[in-house]
């Protein structure tokens, strides 16, 4: 990739206010995506997958904030942007679609409307062209009978229509970057792949880059072609999406990857006793020191305890925060 | 941790006949057609005592519903359901409801949502021993503290509330009310998928373990494929309210015969290939109004005219003990291998 990356974050530390204190929910959170590129950011629950989707859109709110770090899009400071250039980006050239289609549609809107407002509001049509757009937006995420459709509320369409609909509306402007925010979870499988191909196609014909979250390091790895694992905050490792699997470096990767029964695993192996990653997920407010998973690491040693991992580049590409990596 | 051995006795521990469950909706009242939705239209299933019965299907399939009729939750418009040979009556004698809780018991999904948040652990185990007749109070000790050893916590944990445990903690006290009535046979309800991923693997490797000491009998609802082929040695698929396909675990997942089977299978992601994943077209089908003929004839790559027509297919079982209900699904199964050997895999 020549130039600037479409999107850059160098060192983000987001906090997280208390009332009494300060803690940071993820800090030293850098990496980059290029247009086009298709981009994975996998984590659990509570690791800051989606506080750095929404400190990139701008639409972190108290008690999170930006405590550090910066962010690039297209070499431009997103911080340093007036509330109505962050507004420009957002939807426009940055979109996002989230994990639960029916809390992030609005239920008393027809959803045509939904999606017709972001010609209008981005790119000046009226109203009647707008809604004409809304139709052709419906269609090409192949929801029948669209000009039908368009008059529906969200609570008349299944789950699978409805996250249609939502990436109608984050496609709708032509984004240089669709962020997807566990797009699937809620869904069921066949429809988790409907949806993936969607996005995975059309992203694909018009050039945008994604930044997918999720949990599902398998999806991720399908859909991807890299891969960042967060573990309490902090990336612990990334990695092109063909390696992460196979040879994965981290000891937190190399768990997740071990510890979930995959399809065909049984019949080729037998069953055997999966191997367990051993303690819990730290909270935000009690992160332990050094290395943060060094307490539920088998490989842990006196260093892991006191002093945070620096990345450590691979030679196969990517890099892991570990002081005993493979 | 070893493959079990086919039992010699056959011995059925619980048998489903012909169950249905129907939910009247709305209307009926000045005449207009009153509507019905089959939640569960002709099931019947069995599961023989020691082994896990993997049950899955996309929601609305019907698969917990099924559950609540076993459990006594829910009346069955029509159909037997036998429980360790007695026949589960609903609104019934509180002694018959209490000898099928004895026998049968639920883990919920959400360790979060299903705990009471207002009792201790000591509490929640506590009450249902007392609501079946153990009053002695060393004896209670002595049970609550037997199961949290057996479920991996230490007995000394009882008398915090469930905001004091993590999520696995948690699941790990549903796992425990679900047993402390020695019951034979446990329902699994989707028991790890609201778990933070690095945690599943922990409760699997439990449940495995209590079945096996235990000598219980699963039933394990989910829509994660990987944790039914771990977990289960027999596997049913549901669609819309009916069994498809219902067979030994190695047999569905190696030789699916129904297309939703294969449709649910081939929709996984492979984390080691770049691929596209394979894609059904649709969404499951509106229960209200099912369409003609096989229920998923719609979204079905091998559909053809006598798929749309009624009656729709039977469930057949092959003499090796694997059912289909699939008018097509020898066809299908020649035509899948011929192509398998043309290109060398599937």
């Amino acid at each position: 990739m020549t130039g600037v990356p479409l999107i850059e974050v160098e060192n983000l530390r987001i906090d997280l206010d208390d009332g009494s204190r300060r803690v940071a929910a993820a800090e030293g959170v850098s990496f980059r995506i290029s247009r086009g590129e298709t981009f994975g950011l996998v984590g659990e629950s509570g690791c800051g997958k989606s506080i750095t989707a929404l400190a990139l859109i701008g639409l972190l709110r108290s008690p999170l904030s930006i405590g550090g770090g910066v962010i690039r899009f297209e070499g431009r400071e997103i911080q340093r942007l007036s509330a109505a250039g962050q507004r420009e980006l957002r939807g426009n050239r940055i979109a996002m679609i989230f994990q639960e289609p029916m809390t992030a549609l609005n239920p008393v809107s027809p959803v045509g409307r939904q999606i017709a407002e972001m010609f209008v509001l981005h790119k000046g049509k009226s109203w009647r062209e707008a809604n004409q757009l809304a139709v052709e937006s419906l269609a090409s995420v192949r929801v029948p009978a669209p000009e039908r459709r368009v008059n529906d509320y969200p609570h008349q369409l299944s789950g699978g229509m409805r996250q249609r609909v939502m990436i109608a509306i984050a496609l709708a402007c032509g984004p240089d970057l669709l962020i997807a925010d566990e797009p699937t979870t809620a869904l069921d499988v066949t429809v988790q792949a409907e949806i993936i191909e969607l996005m995975r196609n059309l992203c694909a014909e018009r050039g945008t880059a994604i930044l997918m979250i999720s949990h599902d390091l398998g999806l991720v790895a399908n859909v991807c072609r890299r891969v960042a694992v967060m573990y309490a905050g902090r990336i612990v490792e990334e990695r092109g999406s063909a390696d992460i699997f196979r040879a994965p470096s981290h000891p937190y990767t190399q768990g997740l990857v071990d510890s979930l029964p995959r399809l065909g695993s049984r019949a080729a192996l037998g069953r055997v006793r999966l191997k367990e990653i051993a303690g819990v997920v730290p909270a935000i407010t009690g992160f332990p020191d050094g290395c943060r998973f060094n307490p539920r690491c088998a490989q842990a040693t006196d260093i892991c305890r006191t002093a945070a991992p620096e990345t450590d580049l691979l030679e196969a590409g990517g890099f892991v925060r570990c002081h005993h990596h493979a | 941790m070893h493959e079990p051995q086919p039992r010699p006795d056959d011995d059925l521990i619980l048998r489903v006949e012909d169950l249905a469950v129907h939910f009247p909706l709305g209307g009926g009242l000045f005449g207009r057609e009153r509507r019905l939705l089959r939640a569960v239209d002709g099931v019947d299933l069995s599961l023989r005592r020691g082994e896990c019965l993997g049950l899955v299907g996309e929601s609305g399939s019907g698969k917990s519903t099924v559950a609540l009729s076993i459990l006594g939750l829910l009346k069955p418009t029509r159909g037997h359901i036998v429980v360790d040979g007695r026949e589960v009556v609903t609104n019934s004698r509180s002694a018959d409801r209490k000898a099928l809780a004895r026998t049968v018991q639920i883990v919920f999904q959400d360790p979060y949502a299903s705990l009471n948040p207002r009792q201790t652990v000591r509490r929640t185990l506590e009450d249902p021993l007392r609501v079946h007749g153990v009053t002695a109070k060393s004896e209670i000790e002595d049970r609550v503290a037997t199961m949290l050893k057996h479920v991996g916590l230490r007995p000394e944990q009882a008398d915090r509330f469930p905001h004091e445990f993590s999520g696995g903690q948690r699941q790990r006290i549903g796992i425990a009310r679900a047993l402390i009535l020695n019951p034979r046979i446990v329902i699994c309800d989707e028991p790890v998928s609201a778990l933070d991923v690095s945690i599943r693997a922990q409760i699997i490797n439990l449940l495995l373990e209590l079945k096996d000491t235990l000598g219980l009998s699963y039933i394990m609802i989910s829509h994660d494929l990987g944790v039914v082929e771990h977990m289960s040695d027999r596997v049913a698929v549901m669609y819309l309210g009916r069994i498809v396909e219902n067979g030994d675990w190695r047999e569905i997942f190696e030789r699916p015969a129904h297309p939703y089977t294969q449709a649910l299978i081939a929709a996984i992601p492979d984390p080691l290939r770049h691929a596209p994943l394979a894609t059904t077209g649709g969404d499951l089908p509106n229960p209200l109004n099912p369409p003609n003929g096989c229920a998923f004839s719609p979204r079905c790559r091998y559909a053809e005219a006598v798929c749309r027509s009624e009656p729709g297919p039977v469930l057949e079982t092959r003499p090796d003990g694997h059912a289909v209900r699939c008018w097509r699904s020898e066809e299908i199964a020649g035509r899948r291998a011929l192509a398998s050997t043309e290109s060398g895999s599937l």
